[in-house]
Order: C-alpha cells, then sequence, then structure tokens
C-alpha cells in the first residue's frame, strides 16, 4: 500500500503508537474519538487511520465502519498530551474529532 | 482534452492531469479555500505569542463552516476546548493555508500530466478535503445527497453546487485509490 506522510499534515507518527487497552485502564485514561460525519469519504477516513496511527487496513477498515455506523469509535488511547496531538492530527485531516477521559 | 484526473504511474508517483477549464475551477476553490483559512491578524496579539503561534481565539468560530474545519477538541468542556485552540488553531489554519496554496501551485501548466511529489498529495488530499468540507456544510449535504439533489427545482441555483461537490467527492476518491 502507497504509504505518504508529510510533515505538514501529520505529527510524528512513531511517538502515537497506540497502547494496549490494558495501559489505558491503569494509567492512560484519555482517548481521541473520531465522530461520524456526512462529508468525509469512508476510503479516505479509513487511508488516515492507516496512515496516521499505523493500523493494518483490516484494522482501519474496521473503525472506519465503526464510526460508520455507530457514529463514533475510539481511534486512539494515552495520555491527554498524546490525544491532544491525535486529535490535532485528526482536524488537520479534516475528521472530526474529541479528546476526553475514558469512563 | 483529457478530463481531471489523478493517476498512480507503474513507478508509484501520482501523477495529476488537469483540464485547461476545470484548472480555472480548482484555481479558484483552492484560493478561496487559502483566503477563508488564513490565520486572523489581530490588532490586539501579543508579538510573542504570535511567534510561538498561539493565537487569542479560545471561541468556536461563528461561521459554519470555519467551525467544522477548526472543531472543538473537547465536546463537553467549553474552558479545555478553548484553551486548546488558543494553542493549536492558528498553526492548524497556517498548515490548511499552505496546503490549499501548494496545491494550487501544481495547477500551473494544465492539459499536460505532470509527477506529484508526496508534499504535494497530501497537499491535494487535504485541500480537497477542506473544499468538501467547506462546500457540503454550505449546502448542508447529509448522507443521502443524491436524494437532496433530486428534490430541488431545476432552476435552483444550489443544484451547481451539489454537481461540484460531486464532483471534487470523486477527484478526491480517485487520489485516495491511488495511494492503497
Amino acid at each position: 500500500m502507497g504509504r505518504v506522510t508529510s510533515a505538514a499534515m501529520t505529527a510524528p507518527v512513531e511517538l502515537d503508537q497506540p497502547v494496549s487497552a490494558t495501559d489505558a485502564r491503569l494509567d492512560r485514561p484519555w482517548i481521541t474519538i473520531v465522530w461520524n460525519d456526512p462529508v468525509n469519504l469512508m476510503s479516505y477516513v479509513a487511508y488516515v487511520f492507516c496512515s496516521y496511527f499505523g493500523y493494518d487496513q483490516a484494522e482501519a477498515e474496521r473503525l472506519m465502519l465503526l464510526v460508520h455506523h455507530e457514529g463514533k469509535a475510539v481511534v486512539s488511547n494515552g495520555t491527554r498530551e498524546e490525544m491532544e496531538r491525535d486529535v490535532t492530527a485528526m482536524h488537520g485531516y479534516g475528521l472530526w474529532a474529541t479528546l476526553q477521559q475514558d469512563d | 482534452m483529457a478530463a481531471t484526473r489523478f493517476r498512480r504511474k507503474r513507478s508509484g508517483v501520482v501523477a495529476l492531469t488537469v483540464h485547461p477549464d476545470e484548472a480555472l475551477v480548482l484555481a479558484g476553490l483552492l484560493q478561496q479555500l487559502a483566503d477563508l483559512v488564513a490565520p486572523e491578524e489581530s490588532a490586539d496579539a501579543d508579538p510573542l505569542a504570535a511567534l510561538v503561534d498561539i493565537g487569542t481565539t479560545t471561541e468556536a468560530p461563528d461561521d459554519p463552516v470555519l467551525a467544522r474545519l477548526f472543531p472543538d477538541a473537547y465536546a463537553d468542556d467549553p474552558e479545555a476546548a478553548g484553551e486548546f485552540r488558543r494553542y493549536t488553531e492558528n498553526s492548524l489554519r497556517e498548515r490548511k493555508h499552505a496546503g490549499a496554496l501548494r496545491a494550487l501551485a501544481t495547477l500551473e501548466g494544465p492539459g499536460k500530466e505532470r509527477d506529484l511529489v508526496d508534499d504535494d498529495v497530501q497537499a491535494w488530499l487535504g485541500a480537497l478535503n477542506d473544499l468538501r468540507l467547506a462546500l457540503g456544510t454550505r449546502i448542508d449535504v447529509q448522507e443521502d445527497w443524491p436524494t437532496q439533489f433530486h428534490g430541488l427545482a431545476e432552476d435552483d441555483p444550489t443544484r451547481s453546487l451539489f454537481l461540484l461537490y460531486d464532483w471534487l467527492s470523486w477527484l478526491q476518491e480517485t487520489l485516495v485509490r491511488c495511494l492503497r
């Protein structure tokens, strides 16, 4: 798959590898949520999940479909600072994203 | 003359062909986008803060298009959303502005296929998406927009905006396909 990254559009990817759910419950209780909207193309959303988060095609498609059908999906978790970076990147791509503490 | 399109060559390079008539349309749209997202000049801006891209804005923009391009990062915490905006909106505006101008620059010499470097591809991807967000918000596009379109009267001026939206969607889709 063609992988294109650009300093103009993304934060450093290697610092943003998603951590496991276990870590998130213990000491990293912040999450990034991407919300459904009628404009963003399904293919584009999946592309963003692949290219920014480094998810494989299957996981990116799964998350994209979750956003599409459920209205939202948790796409990453970590510290508040990490989630602010992810949300900024998502806004850079034009995706509608927010962060919050996991409950 | 070939219609505007993105194509991935065997080498993996993405190439853009722009029909001369469509180049005018795209150039107009990209320039408008660049103007729309340009960082706001504020008279009372702190010059030191401006140097490190900290703005004065903490409120979401009134214009629904700008509010969609620069959404709140915290859904239920206006104070945190405002603080986050103060530290991020200006640089986000600068990146989107620069991206629109970068895409615009690749329109020179329409009619001939030209290779795009990765930064050009990302600029186009972002700019096409921002244009669709802006246009889609203006015409209040819904998931099932063809039904909206077919419900419009023959002389409704928004018909042409829906057609433009559809064309930009197709262009973006072909570009995304080049990257898979």
